[in-house]
């Protein structure tokens, strides 16, 4: 019964979206105030619906209702109750269900609190989500309905894939559509801005918080699913170049100079075609990605079932939406370019660059993703692209990126450098030379990606520093700098701690693969692992055979820690996962993960080691970028007319 | 056309691109095979070889295991097809006793069992995963393979049709 509530409940929500995509914006065009007010009120009443008909279907998950379809076929009476609700978003159904309430929340936040936004704006904004809305309301009703009932009902489910059950991978779709989803905004401020033809300081000013949330959620989410497969799928990685993940990377890079942007326009009314394109670029590389997994078009570990009816409705949805908008787009640019000159070594003129650097990272993304479907689709054949492609791709732009991030906070808006500028910023080039210097004597082989990697790393560092220091008088008047300069020192380093993460635990990180037996040491890293024994165990709903090691300083082989890996047999789903085991050395992660028997001597069996030093790194990076974002947004200065 | 139509142009093109592969109605569940239509490779192991299968009648080639756990749900429909044409095995990498004890467990449906210890024969068929069922016709052709347990769905849907066609 609550089921079919929840469904009555999501198709009145469709039929109010339709309500919320019309009215305001023919009351815009009319200038009827009470038209528009209809905007706000049905984007709240919308989120309210979705969210009785989420909590209808998460409600089947928590009691495991095998009367209905996709909890039978994705959940076990016998999981954790988390596990079980995590369930309800790791299916196709109910995940479009999340994204669907994510955008009623976005919808509902903008109508609560576009106080400041002028009225008109603000219907033909809350029009353009409704618009979103009802095709995606629509979506869900007629190809992927979440609420089919199964009759007879299931004796039993058919489990969660055990790779899934896991509490980082349940949190890491929300945040993710979270963000996909935030720059739905984005895209309907930018379309209403389009149709009334102006786009000025007061556009970003509105804008610019909305767009920080957006990519603080994606990053987050980025970052959740890394971090979920590097201790989970067992190989240490923590970027597969898989198409989707590159499908999550597009919109973020877009964000990103969406990001950057805004800041121009909002402090010197400049870039205003590019502001526009981007808001627009960043949701259809959302919805691009939403495709991507859903169509069936490419083979990835996270495409979920392949049906090319709901690849076509939502190609179709993407055609319509991002279509229009850049048909618009080509329309009305031309007439919104705005007069604001700056010179060539200007700031506006480094964020420019910024732009056009990750606009051609995010295209050699793209380009990379998507070939494989072109040659399919030509019939030319069937290629793989895989991680070499996108690392040659980033490293030449990698560098000229990093000295534009150091040194963009130096210049000034509008006027090229003056003289003397290059003295007065000497410093952090040194201290860049200096360090490069240093790791050319280490003893370990340096390849040039280190070497490039590092130094563009210490050149963020040094000249952000440098900034700092020569902006508050050498630290004296620190409380003076507004937030959002502090959210750009946060967000820059924790993009050079990112790289230096992602770069030394690559090129610097060590793996050891072979026959052990207990008794049997490895020295790995700076440690000695000694397996003490294979043993077997029980968990909630699988089976576990385990390798315990003691793990000593490979100095004085004094112990400080246990490690044991795993494989699992989870007998419901008839999956056997295999959990590595992690130990946090300082920033380093020791990574030990167990594998097969050997046939002829059960006693033996084959273990991998690997040594990543800095890996946190990459986290820690990312946490920090998602900071950054969180004190732009924390910045309470408002635009002077 | 003015130039700030281009970004338009390049997602109408994307969008055509996109949905070729869509409307073909190519479904990437289907694993393609490069051996369909050509005839079975020549391979010799103990109680099988592509002489066997060349004798004018249609038959199906099971590759199975003991120590594969899927291959036994699909022992009904194998026995079901060994009531329409011969069925015979070839079983990958595994061990007497331990074929023996598994099919007096999961029942027999085979004229004749190939012994591919080592996996070389399975190697010739383009084998990458047990169990994987193939349909060669009459005239030692391999016409179909099936990748995965059979179920009653490929099994009414796809086999038996197929078979009885062959068989015409």
């Amino acid at each position: 019964m609550i089921i079919e509530l929840g469904h009555y409940a999501l198709v009145m929500a469709f039929l109010l979206s339709l309500v919320q995509a019309a009215v305001p914006l023919a009351g815009a065009a009319r200038g009827r105030q009470a038209w528009m007010l209809v905007g706000s009120q049905a984007a709240t009443s919308f989120f309210w619906l979705v969210l009785i008909a989420f909590l209808a279907l998460l409600h089947a998950f928590a009691l495991s209702d095998l009367s209905v379809r996709v909890v039978a076929e994705n959940s076990h009476t016998m999981k954790p109750l988390v596990y079980k609700l995590s369930a309800l978003w790791a299916h196709h159904e109910g995940s479009m269900l999340l994204w669907l309430l994510m955008l009623a929340f976005w919808s509902a936040l903008l109508a609560e609190n576009g106080k400041k936004l002028p009225p008109a704006f603000k219907a033909r904004a809350l029009s353009v989500m409704g618009m979103v809305s009802a095709g995606f309301a629509a979506f869900i009703l007629w190809t992927s309905n979440p609420f089919n009932r199964l009759d007879p009902p299931a004796p039993e489910g058919l489990d969660l894939n055990p790779l899934l059950q896991d509490p980082l991978l349940a949190i890491h779709p929300p945040m993710l559509y979270a963000g996909y989803v935030g720059f739905a905004i984005a895209f309907s401020f930018a379309v209403a801005a389009l149709i009334e033809g102006k786009v000025d300081r007061a556009f970003a000013a509105a804008l610019k918080p909305w767009a920080l949330a957006a990519w603080f959620f994606l990053t987050i989410g980025i970052g959740l699913g890394s971090f979920w497969a590097y201790y989970e799928l067992g190989w240490g990685g923590f970027w597969f170049w898989d198409p989707v993940e590159n499908a999550s990377l597009l919109p973020w890079l877009a964000g990103l100079a969406l990001l950057h942007s805004l800041a121009v326009l909002e402090k010197r009314d400049a870039l205003r075609n590019w502001t526009i394109f981007l808001a627009l670029l960043s949701f259809s590389l959302s919805l691009l990605g939403t495709f991507l997994v859903r169509s069936g078009v490419l083979t990835s570990v996270h495409a979920f079932a392949s049906d090319p009816t709901r690849g076509i409705f939502i190609l179709a949805l993407m055609a319509a939406a991002s279509g229009g908008a850049f048909l618009l787009y080509g329309f009305r640019a031309t007439a919104m370019q705005s007069g604001s000159g700056f010179g060539i070594s200007s700031r506006e003129s480094a964020i420019l660059f910024n732009n056009v650097f990750l606009f051609a990272f995010a295209a050699s993304v793209f380009m990379g993703t998507l070939y494989p479907l072109f040659m399919s689709a030509l019939d030319l054949g069937s290629v793989s692209v895989g991680g070499p492609y996108y690392v040659a791709v980033v490293m030449p732009l990698l560098l000229p990126f990093a000295v534009l991030m150091g040194l963009a906070p130096r210049l000034i808006w509008k006027e090229n450098i003056q003289k003397g500028f290059i003295k007065k910023n000497t410093l952090p080039l040194f201290a860049t030379i200096s360090l490069l210097i240093g790791i050319s004597f280490m003893p370990q082989e340096k390849s040039a990606v280190l070497l490039v990697g590092m130094a563009a790393v210490a050149w963020i560092f040094f000249a952000t520093f440098n900034d700092f220091m020569l902006k508050t008088g050498y630290f004296r008047s620190w409380r003076t700098m507004p937030m959002s300069y502090y959210g750009m020192i946060a967000a820059h380093l924790g993009f050079a701690v990112f790289v230096a993460g992602c770069v030394l635990a690559t090129q610097l990180a060590e793996e050891k693969i072979m026959w052990m037996k207990a008794g049997d040491q490895a020295n790995i890293g700076g440690s000695n692992a000694v397996l003490l024994a294979y043993e077997s165990g029980l968990g909630q709903n699988y089976n576990a055979d385990r390798a315990i090691f003691s793990i000593r300083s490979a100095y004085d082989h004094s112990q400080y820690a246990f490690m044991a890996p795993e494989k699992r047999w989870y007998p419901a789903a008839e999956k056997e996962t295999s959990e590595a085991a992690l130990l946090l050395q300082c920033f380093d992660i020791l990574y030990i993960v167990l594998g097969d028997t050997d046939e002829n001597d059960l006693n033996r069996r084959v273990i991998r080691m690997y040594y990543h030093p800095y890996v946190t790194f990459v986290y820690l990076g990312a946490l920090l970028m998602a900071l950054g974002a969180l004190l732009a947004m924390a910045d309470r200065k408002r635009v002077r007319e | 056309m003015k130039k700030t139509f281009l970004p338009f142009a390049v997602f109408a093109g994307i969008v055509l691109l996109a949905a070729v592969p869509l409307l073909k109605g190519k479904d990437p569940s289907v694993l393609s095979s490069a051996l369909i239509e050509k005839p079975v490779p020549a391979f010799s192991v103990e109680g099988l070889s592509d002489q066997d299968l060349k004798n004018g009648k249609v038959s199906v080639i099971n590759v199975f295991a003991s120590w594969c756990v899927t291959c036994a749900a699909e022992q009904e429909w194998l026995e079901k097809i060994s009531s329409i044409v011969p069925v015979y095995g070839l079983a990958y990498k595994d061990k007497k006793p331990d074929l023996e004890k598994w099919l007096s467990d999961h029942g027999n449906p085979f004229a004749a069992i190939g012994h591919d210890t080592d996996g070389r024969a399975s190697i010739e068929w383009g084998v990458y995963g047990v169990p994987e069922t193939f349909i060669v016709d009459g005239q030692g052709v391999i016409r179909y393979k099936h990748v995965g347990a059979i179920d009653q769905y490929s099994y009414n849907d796809v086999l038996k049709p197929l078979i009885e066609d062959l068989k015409k």
